[in-house]
């Protein structure tokens, strides 16, 4: 496989995964909003900075309220991490894939593309219609499984999958961490605290409500956390997605690893390996938001050995795909990490 | 390719029959029987009017042709609301597939859609097997002219062509000099623009030698029109398109060459951002082969290598869609950054085989088009079977006279350009047009040619609720290889509006479905010539 054709594949992996999960941060917000009393309304301004470049966002739109937030995080096209912009660089992926991935797959995420630039387009004023954070989520979850159903599990498959799970594992942190943001608290106090609805919308944004409702019942910021980072079987805990990204990664490195693809799997292993290791406690000793912030740098930096070790073009060739207007993969850089408190 | 369209407003018809030798056995139309009471009847097609112009499906108002007779019973069965229910159903199809193209110079909508009009437009089994046999001796032809300007020049030491036409020409790479291409190919695959006057011959408007597009088109009209009128499909002896890709794909395989065993064969594409990338992807994909870009490839000791997540990889063919120029930034231009550097020297060395073969284009040159008879003629030994459209060469100095005398009725071209661009319609000119034209011409006459101002043959066309004819031109797709085999169909481009000069989809042209009937079953064709006898079946179908 073309080393491009696995970067694309990758970053059509995450593009997807980063659009439904936008969806839901502000789709959770949304109800939120409606059972808060009104003057315990949430703010909008953590989902700015959780899923966007909050500078870039005061300059261009001042304070961040429900009505600028959500032009912002849905159709946007200035901003790389809005949904449509997410969809645009997905499709723009997938368009160069197309002798890649099958048919229905590119059917998919084109009519996927489709409705989200009809509802753009169509619904500027009071926001998307009721309806189109949950129409994205299943356009999402159609993707995944047309993806896992029509498409042979190979290299390229895989690499698929690495971008997905990455993409999934980092913004499950982000969604953590809004909480904090929600109730800003000493590591000391956390132990303790009990807040029900911030905790239960941390849940429903990371699509976790029922299956946590069955494993442990009553909310608590402790279940919550042993729920979404370190619980092994649930398939949108941080150590669940990273596992599954481990495996992947080791399926196109080879058997033995090829030493020249180390670097990446090395880190990856690495992070595994502590989420196997570590507990509630110690997660909340460190405190939430320093543990998910250190956690986070830790997965960039093995995205870009990633990036490294497999998609980089070779010296001579390198001036080739900078210089050219042609189609180099659509990318942005992930968020900036770590919600300031 | 640069159709032009004549309206009903513009009276200069030239009678090509003075100009070109006729054959009058290519006469292939059945007319119905006038005036039958059920075709009177018809409420689609009631008020069709043919106009005065060669109608593709009409003899003319009220009287299908006989090989329509079949299409035109199922329309009237759908009715009106079931056509355009059917017609939006094939665009939105077409919208989900993404099957669009890239337009230039326009940044708010980029990707377009292909317009496509549901009505097919037909060719009978026997006008196909003569404009097959013409575009075989064709192509033929143009591969051994080739041939011969990178070697021994026969035909221009005969003074058949006069050789400053040739180096003058763009396309002319004299770096090709002395060349062998494996198997002695050059235009692996040819798109060559027909069109119909109302004469009711085929001409041949120009050869695309180079990376001719629309193939994916007319494989995707085909398929869209199956999923939403499989009616038609049924029992219509209408040919398949599908192994398109697969001969194309063998075609590929025989150039790599006998010693190659499972060559590894890739599509070169200029990249996303090109006009035709759906159908670089599309091609890709249908032939199972890699869609590789020039920064995929490198050239290592005259051997051509991708670099894949296993490391360099040797490549045997390319399918290239990227132009001469941009094609090696050591030989050709050295801005180019689409291409691969070292890639003809590899070429050179026998190490990898490109389709089509670096420097083809000469043939497809405007002025050296006009000169296409004389090569079937020397190289061949025949007479041409399908016409070209008579050409004025501005190089000679009476041509050169005559045409800026008649600008206003003429159609002039600039030798190299294509997609519809440098050119004037003298008919639908304004007079300053003309003039800034006319010094255009005087200033290069090398590379200007002028045509009469054809009157291209209808299709009837959806147009709101209603059919209107709207003009065709017809792009078949030859493939060279071991044989020369033509694709039973090809891309239809209709000019959708009405007065619109040109097909060209950049220039707001739309496509249609082709098909190309099957020869009859043996028991029919064993029967005397066919008489309205057999006409009659026929409209029976046309009938129930």
């Amino acid at each position: 496989m073309l080393n491009r054709t696995a970067d694309s594949l990758y970053w059509l992996g995450r593009y997807v995964e980063r659009a439904e999960n936008v969806a839901r941060i502000i789709d959770e917000n949304l109800q939120l909003t409606l059972d808060a009393p009104p003057d315990r309304q949430p703010p909008w301004q953590p989902l700015v900075n959780a899923t966007g470049d909050r500078e870039e966002f005061t300059r261009h739109h001042g304070p961040a309220t429900q009505e600028n937030t959500l032009e912002f995080l849905t159709f946007d096209p200035h901003n790389p991490n809005s949904i449509l912009s997410c969809l645009q660089a997905a499709r723009r992926n997938a368009r160069s894939l197309r002798d890649v991935i099958s048919s229905e797959m590119w059917l998919q995420l084109n009519k996927f593309y489709l409705k989200v630039k009809a509802e753009a387009e169509a619904a500027k004023d009071p926001g998307p219609a009721t309806g189109f954070f949950h129409e994205v989520r299943l356009s999402s979850h159609l993707f995944t499984g047309v993806s896992e159903a029509t498409m042979t599990h190979d290299t390229a498959w895989h690499f698929l999958q690495i971008g997905r799970l990455i993409e999934r594992a980092d913004l499950i942190a982000r969604i953590l961490d809004l909480r904090d943001y929600l109730l800003p608290l000493t590591p000391v106090e956390k132990e303790t605290s009990f807040d029900p609805i911030p905790c239960g919308a941390v849940l429903r944004s990371a699509a976790a409500a029922e299956m946590f409702g069955k494993q442990h019942g009553r909310i608590s910021l402790r279940a919550v956390i042993d729920f979404l980072v370190l619980d092994p079987r649930f398939p949108r805990s941080i150590r669940f997605c990273l596992r599954a990204a481990h495996d992947s990664l080791r399926a196109v490195s080879g058997t033995p690893p090829d030493p020249a693809r180390y670097p990446a799997g090395k880190l990856l292993g690495r992070i595994c390996a502590d989420l196997e290791k570590i507990t509630v406690d110690d997660i909340l000793y460190c405190g939430l938001h320093e543990y998910l912030d250190h956690f986070q740098i830790k997965l960039n930096q093995t995205a870009q050995a990633i990036s490294e070790t497999f998609f980089l073009f070779d010296s001579p060739l390198v001036l080739t795909a900078n210089s050219t207007n042609g189609s180099a993969p659509e990318k942005t850089c992930p968020p900036a990490t770590g919600v300031p408190v | 390719m640069n159709a032009l369209l004549q309206t009903e407003s513009t009276a200069a018809r030239t009678d090509l029959s003075q100009m070109v030798r006729f054959d009058s056995a290519s006469r292939f139309e059945i007319p119905l029987p006038a005036g039958r009471p059920e075709q009177r009847a018809d409420p689609l097609f009631a008020d069709y009017a043919t106009s005065g112009f060669y109608d593709e499906l009409f003899v003319q108002t009220g009287r299908p042709r006989a090989m329509a007779a079949s299409l035109l019973a199922n329309l009237r069965s759908l009715t009106m609301g079931g056509i355009l229910s059917r017609q939006q159903a094939a665009e939105r199809e077409l919208l989900h597939q993404g099957i669009t193209f890239n337009v230039y110079g326009d940044q708010a909508g980029t990707e377009k859609i292909f317009p496509f009009d549901i009505i097919p437009r037909i060719i009978g089994a026997r006008e196909w097997r003569q404009i097959e046999r013409g575009l075989q001796q064709r192509i033929q032809a143009l591969n051994l002219f080739i041939d011969d300007i990178y070697h021994d020049q026969l035909i221009l030491k005969q003074g058949l062509i006069p050789r400053e036409i040739v180096y003058s020409a763009k396309s002319y790479r004299p770096q090709c000099a002395g060349w062998n291409p494996p198997r002695g190919i050059w235009c692996h695959v040819t798109g060559t623009d027909l069109v119909r006057h109302d004469d009711g011959r085929m001409y041949v408007l120009e050869d695309n030698l180079r990376c001719p597009s629309g193939v994916s088109y007319a494989l995707e009209n085909r398929r869209v029109m199956k999923s939403v009128f499989p009616g038609l499909f049924a029992n219509a002896p209408i040919r398949p398109v599908s192994d398109y890709p697969a001969q194309l794909r063998d075609l590929l395989e025989y150039v790599a060459g006998p010693e190659v065993r499972q060559p590894r064969i890739v599509l070169l594409t200029p990249g996303l951002h090109n006009s035709a990338y759906f159908e670089h992807a599309f091609l890709a994909r249908q032939m199972g082969v890699a869609l590789v870009e020039g920064r995929d490839l490198r050239v290592q000791d005259s051997v051509v290598l991708m670099r894949t997540l296993e490391g360099w990889e040797r490549v045997d063919v390319i399918y290239r869609r990227i132009d001469d120029d941009f094609l090696d930034p050591k030989v050709f231009r050295e801005d180019s950054l689409l291409g691969v550097p070292g890639l003809m020297e590899a070429c050179k060395a026998g190490n990898v085989a490109l389709a089509n073969a670096p420097g083809c284009g000469v043939a497809d040159d405007k002025v050296i088009y006009a000169y296409v008879p004389h090569m079937i003629k020397f190289y061949l030994d025949e007479e041409m079977l399908l016409p070209n459209v008579p050409t004025h060469l501005c190089s000679d100095k009476a041509e050169l006279k005559y045409v800026l005398q008649h600008l206003h009725q003429l159609v002039v071209k600039a030798a190299n350009e294509s997609g519809g661009y440098g050119m004037l319609v003298g008919p639908h000119s304004t007079r300053a047009q003309r003039a800034e034209f006319a010094q255009k011409i005087k200033a290069n006459p090398r590379n200007y040619i002028a045509q009469p101002t054809l009157s291209l043959s209808r299709v009837p066309t959806l147009v709101g609720d209603h059919f209107e004819g709207r003009h065709v031109d017809l792009r078949p797709y030859v493939l060279c290889g071991k044989d020369i085999t033509v694709l039973p169909g090809g891309l239809t481009r209709v000019a959708l509006k009405p007065g619109s000069l040109v097909v060209n989809s950049s220039q707001g042209g739309g496509s249609k479905d082709t098909w190309v009937l099957a020869e009859a079953p043996l028991t029919a064709q064993t029967k005397p010539r066919p008489q309205p006898a057999r006409t009659s079946r026929l409209e029976q179908e046309a009938v129930c």
